[in-house]
């Protein structure tokens, strides 16, 4: 397929704009362009069709069945668009006059005010443009926290092997080093090795909870409590809140800090590169430290994004909230949790589950002994799913499992899509055991096979150039 | 799979070579093949020094990022920056690539030779 600027033809035009209506202006010379932007050049026809055959090469949450494993592929309403449509918070500056956009500022406040509720805190930024981004501004509060105090001796920050990779890229991003304590074999946190870590020189603690197994650390208050007792802090990595919103409160487990993926969890569109939204939340005696915009009262202060980051997310957000309302939260959870621990036991028997337990929003199948005995591997079982209209699940995380295939179905999938979605499980296990081959080589019938992810890793191509 | 024996093995499946005061380190053919296709490989420097247990560097895979281990404390005496532009001589020569030689050794992870090694890759893979 082309990309848009191979199809664009010097001279053509779509654009419909209305005659100009305001005086022009001459603008300095040395501000202009020397030369005219690069722009493609289409009808209205040509772009269109370009896009539908993009949407038609990908496949979506529209699309279909998409359990891939920490991402939280919810369907995202309808009505959250329409919401984030609406021309009073389209057709903003934000550097409009406070009282011309304070419909914009109740939402933010709205917002703030629902989210901290569900997170157990006391304030919160939406700056931060994703949740790495999130992660990075909440731990900055960690490290400003021992700092105003006078504590520079805090130079570690303490990751579980379980934990996703931007946790411990972003303690070494904010410039701690980072001490890696392994799991116990659940993936929850061996309160021995984090006992033989705390000391005076860990300025906190980065966790996820329920973990990346889909587990829920039952000893959270206790490990809360160490790394206090210590000195330390506690941030939340809010990628698996999906499973306990309006359930149990991180703030309530001990948590000093948390962001919240609002592109995850409360169902705004994700998956493409964003726009996101990584909130960040903190118990009162950290608020100080809080990036702050411009719009804001007081004191000006760093910015970890401009103004108030992607504040329409936040509006989707909002409209999501307000649709559920504060039983819907809750029972959206129970409802990510219910359909991921149906879904697992209906693939029982065939993929085995990491651990033979009761999972949370998500959980892991170990295929190593079913490679060892088909030959045929996770990538394999994931590149077999594309062919049959499902998105593969998660692949190769979490570390601890080997050939680790991590499903998340969330609460938003009816039971006749997971029973189906089982009896393609299902159906790949016995077709694994008759002809291999044919998943060795799938998919079949995708757009793209398989992509030299190698060559793309060692020579990247990275930016288009005009031939 | 092959288990050279004149080699010794890490647990982390790092091989070490010791002849004349100097141990040459590398990763087993079974760890190439755990890992999948080499794309980067982090490297520490000359005069560096490693601790037996600690990590002296990474490889990153298609797959994942994974700690280099030294078996042995000392000092990195050579580097094979060969690797640098060609990681994936890891996978097609794992014996042959060796990564760092150390000097100085002082101290050295508990090894096994070959035999027990394979032993121990059978239970583990």
């Amino acid at each position: 397929m082309k990309l848009i600027f191979e199809k664009s033809v010097h001279g053509r035009k779509s654009d419909l704009l209305p005659a100009c209506d305001v005086p022009e202006v001459e603008i300095d010379a040395k501000f202009a362009r020397q030369e005219p932007l690069p722009l493609p050049e289409l009808c209205e026809t040509d772009i269109s069709r370009h896009y539908t055959q993009l949407c038609q090469r990908v496949h979506g949450v529209n699309c279909g069945f998409y359990p891939l494993g920490s991402c939280t592929m919810k369907y995202n309403p309808r009505i959250n668009e329409e919401m984030a449509a609406l021309p009073g918070f389209t057709s903003i500056h934000p550097l409009a006059p406070a009282a011309s956009v304070k419909g914009c500022r109740e939402v933010l406040d709205t917002a703030k005010q629902y989210l901290c509720e569900i997170a157990g805190m006391d304030d919160m930024t939406f700056q931060p443009a994703a949740g790495a981004h999130g992660e990075f501004t909440g731990v900055m509060l960690i490290k400003q926290y021992h700092r105003a105090r006078g504590d520079l001796a805090r130079t570690k920050i303490i990751v579980p092997d379980s934990a996703h990779g931007t946790n411990p890229a972003t303690a070494a991003m904010c410039g701690f080093e980072v001490v890696n304590i392994d799991s116990a074999p659940d993936g929850c946190v061996d309160l021995e090795a984090l006992k033989a870590v705390l000391g005076p020189d860990v300025a906190g603690l980065m966790l996820t909870n329920p973990n990346t197994v889909g587990i829920f650390d039952e000893n959270i208050l206790e490990i809360t409590r160490l790394v206090h007792e210590a000195g330390g802090l506690c941030y939340y990595d809010g990628a698996n809140l999906n499973a306990v919103m309006g359930i149990v409160r991180p703030g309530d487990m001990g948590f000093d800090c948390i962001h919240m993926n609002l592109h995850k969890t409360f169902s705004t569109p994700h998956g493409g590169g964003g726009p996101g939204a990584g909130a960040v939340g903190c118990k009162d005696f950290l608020k100080e430290f809080l990036p702050r915009s411009v719009m804001m009262e007081g004191e000006g202060r760093i910015q970890v994004r401009m103004f108030e980051g992607n504040f329409l997310v936040v509006v989707r957000a909002l409209a999501y909230l307000k649709t559920l309302g504060k039983e819907g939260v809750p029972e959206a959870a129970t409802n990510a949790v219910l359909n991921a621990n149906y879904l697992m036991r209906k693939i029982q028997g065939t993929f085995e589950p990491a651990f033979d337990r009761t999972c949370m929003h998500e959980f892991v199948l170990d295929l190593s002994e079913f490679k060892k005995e088909t030959g045929v591997s996770a990538l394999d079982v994931a590149k077999s799913l594309i062919d049959r209209g499902m998105h593969p699940p998660t692949m190769y995380f979490p570390l601890i499992v080997h050939e680790a295939l991590m499903l998340e179905p969330t609460e938003t999938e009816s039971k006749e899509t997971l029973d189906e979605a089982a009896q393609i499980f299902r159906d790949l296990f016995e077709l694994a055991h008759k002809d291999p081959a044919y998943m060795q080589a799938a998919p079949h019938h995708a757009q793209i096979g398989r992509p030299d992810e190698v060559k793309a890793a060692r020579s990247p191509i990275l930016r288009w150039e005009q031939a | 799979m092959n288990f050279p024996k004149e080699l010794q093995y890490a647990k982390s499946h790092e091989w070490v070579k010791e002849a004349d005061g100097v141990a040459e380190i590398g990763i087993s053919e079974f760890a190439q093949d755990q890992l999948g296709d080499v794309v980067f490989v982090n490297l520490p420097q000359e005069g560096d020094e490693v601790v037996a247990g600690e990590a002296f560097g990474d490889v990153e895979s298609v797959k994942a990022v994974s700690d280099l281990q030294s078996p042995v404390s000392g000092i990195v005496c050579e580097v094979n920056e060969a690797l640098l532009d060609a990681p994936e001589t890891l996978n097609s020569d794992p014996y042959g690539a060796w990564i760092i030689r150390v000097k100085d050794v002082t101290d050295r992870e508990e090894l096994m030779d070959a035999e027990a090694y394979e032993a121990f890759c059978a239970e583990e893979g």
